[in-house]
Formats: C-alpha cells, sequence, structure tokens
C-alpha cells in the first residue's frame, strides 16, 4: 500500500498508479478540470504517464461559483 | 454612439462584470446573468470533492461568455500563482483575476504579494487582471509589471458599502488617463455602480450586489442601466460644483 494525499485527505492506494487511473479509482471527472502533482501542473496529454506513490500531494481542481 | 470596452485585445460591449457565487440556484444565476448583459464572468477554481459527484458548474453558463477564473482563497503568491496555471490548464484561457487577500475577515488585498504574482504571471503570458487597493502608486506598479488594466475595491468584498474613496478613484483616473480601471467590489445599490463609472472607471465587476439581492435578475437589470448612466455621465463632462446657487431662470425681467 501506497500513502497519497489527494485534496488534502489521505488515501491508501494499492500502489503507485497514474494519473490517469487516479481518476479512474476516485471517480473524478476529467472534462475542464486540471491536475497538479506536488504543485506543479500535469497537463493532460501526461496522464497517462505520470505516476504518483507514496507521500505525492495531488490536487484535481475545478470551477464552482465565484466573484 | 458605439463606447465598446477592449481589454486583453478582446472588444466588449458592456462595462458590467459579474460573479458566479452566491446564487439561491442555477436558474436564478442564469436569468440574472441575461438581464445583465454582462459579457464577461468571473468563476473560482476548488478542489474537486472525493465524497460525491459534481456536475460541471461551467454548463450553467452562457456559452458567448469570456470566462475570468479568479485566484480567491489564496493568501500568498505562490498559491495565487499556482491557482492561476491550475486555471489555465483547465480551460485554456491565459485570463486571470489576481486575488490575493491579507487576512480573513477584511478580505482586504495584500498588494505586496499580488504584484510579486502579477510579475510572474505576466512572464508567463496571462492575462493578469489584479483586485488591489484603491491606491494610485500600487496601479502605477501594477501596470508597469504588465497588467491590461488594474481593479482598484470600491469597498470590501461582498460588503456593499459602494465607493468608499471616491476621491482615491478620481485621482487614479486623471493620473493614468490611458489605463484601464475596472473597479472591482464593494458595490450594493445601482447608485454605487453609477458613481464609479461617473469617477472615470472604465467597467465595474460585483458578485454579491446581484447575487443576494431580493430579485437578482432585477437587481442585473438596473446594474447594466446603472454603469451605463455612469459611462454617459462620466463621458459628457460634470457641471462644476459650486458652493453657492447658480440661477436657473433669469432672476431680471422676474414681476415685481
Amino acid at each position: 500500500m501506497v500513502e497519497i494525499i489527494l485534496n488534502g485527505e489521505k488515501k491508501q492506494i494499492d500502489s503507485e498508479v497514474t494519473l490517469d487511473r487516479l481518476l479512474d479509482l476516485f471517480s473524478l471527472p476529467r472534462q475542464r478540470v486540471a491536475v497538479e502533482v506536488n504543485k506543479e501542473v500535469v497537463p493532460r496529454r501526461n496522464w497517462e504517464n505520470v505516476r504518483v506513490g507514496d507521500a505525492d500531494q495531488i490536487e484535481v481542481i475545478h470551477f464552482v461559483g465565484g466573484g | 454612439m458605439k463606447d465598446t470596452f477592449v481589454l486583453g485585445g478582446k472588444e466588449f460591449g458592456s462595462r458590467l462584470i459579474i460573479g458566479t457565487g452566491k446564487y439561491r440556484s442555477f436558474d436564478e444565476m442564469k436569468a440574472a446573468h441575461k438581464a445583465s448583459g454582462a459579457q464577461m464572468v468571473t468563476v473560482a477554481v476548488n478542489r474537486v470533492p472525493l465524497d460525491r459527484k459534481t456536475e460541471s458548474f461551467l454548463d450553467h453558463l452562457d456559452q458567448a461568455m469570456q470566462i475570468l477564473p479568479n485566484t480567491a482563497g489564496c493568501f500568498d503568491a505562490e498559491h495565487a500563482i499556482r491557482t492561476s496555471r491550475l486555471a489555465r490548464e483547465a480551460l485554456g484561457t491565459e485570463w486571470i483575476k489576481l486575488e490575493v487577500i491579507g487576512d480573513p475577515i477584511t478580505l482586504l488585498p495584500d498588494n505586496e504579494q499580488t504584484l510579486e504574482a502579477a510579475k510572474i504571471l505576466v512572464k508567463e503570458g496571462f492575462i493578469v487582471l489584479p483586485y488591489f487597493t484603491d491606491d494610485l502608486i500600487m496601479a502605477k506598479k501594477l501596470l508597469d509589471a504588465g497588467c491590461p488594466a488594474v481593479m482598484p475595491l470600491a469597498a470590501p468584498i461582498g460588503s456593499g458599502m459602494g465607493v468608499q474613496n471616491p476621491s482615491n478613484l478620481r485621482i487614479m483616473r486623471e493620473q493614468l488617463p490611458d489605463a484601464t480601471i475596472i473597479v472591482d467590489a464593494g458595490v450594493g445599490v445601482p447608485s454605487d455602480a453609477a458613481i464609479a463609472m461617473e469617477l472615470g472607471a472604465d467597467a465595474i465587476l460585483m458578485n454579491t450586489a446581484i447575487a443576494e439581492a431580493g430579485d437578482a435578475a432585477q437587481m442585473a437589470t438596473a446594474m447594466k442601466l446603472a454603469v451605463q448612466a455612469g459611462r454617459l455621465g462620466y463621458l459628457s463632462g460634470r457641471m462644476p460644483k459650486r458652493l453657492y446657487a447658480s440661477a436657473s431662470s433669469p432672476i431680471q425681467g422676474a414681476i415685481k
């Protein structure tokens, strides 16, 4: 098991996974979202290549109402 | 008379920019957006919730609208820069309303951090629209950093207090005649919007004044008209203020 921090929450996953797989694992939306790993944006085209594992901090953002 | 507003190389017919927060329902927001005539709306960047399905908020916006993501909730330059980069990646837009807050009670901007973030974001190709304290010197620094417009506050965010320092806006307008000045935050009622425009603001950004109105769509119409009225008033050139009266009707020739 490895522990990641996803949107500020500690989450256990079986092993290192690609971002693409991570979005599936947590049923996260894919349209008009963006992903950051350890404070760096990962472009959508790299979601299939970039792997995340122990202690990685991942942020997945979307848009909400605001001023 | 055609009086368009150009920002970031794009022409806007409306000088009212509105927010998408605090509405009681999506239907109410859509009705207000339509009534306002606004062509640009702000949205906030936020973590996707992990515990529930969410529908795409953006689906509720008129697709013709220019979307202006903000960096609300950021308390330093680093977070504002990261948020901007995420927004650009998600939306494919360079537009960003840069907002670096200095304190959670007043939500007043941290001008120093805002300037630091603006310098970096401009270099990265962003169209940076910074929210800041209504201060001429800060406005100059932000413009020098490459911001295509500056967005001084009228009053604290969501306060509805109206233009607290009209002299500051007037000085900014007079000293920076070529700058694009967008008054952002603090408008409560249509007369506040009209005052800001009469002082020479090029546009106004507001959210709460419309979203928290009893009838949001009707208030949106009122704000649209107030912005137009204030703009026309500014362009017309106001009469001088006088301490004493100046008769409108001839005194001479009145019957005795």
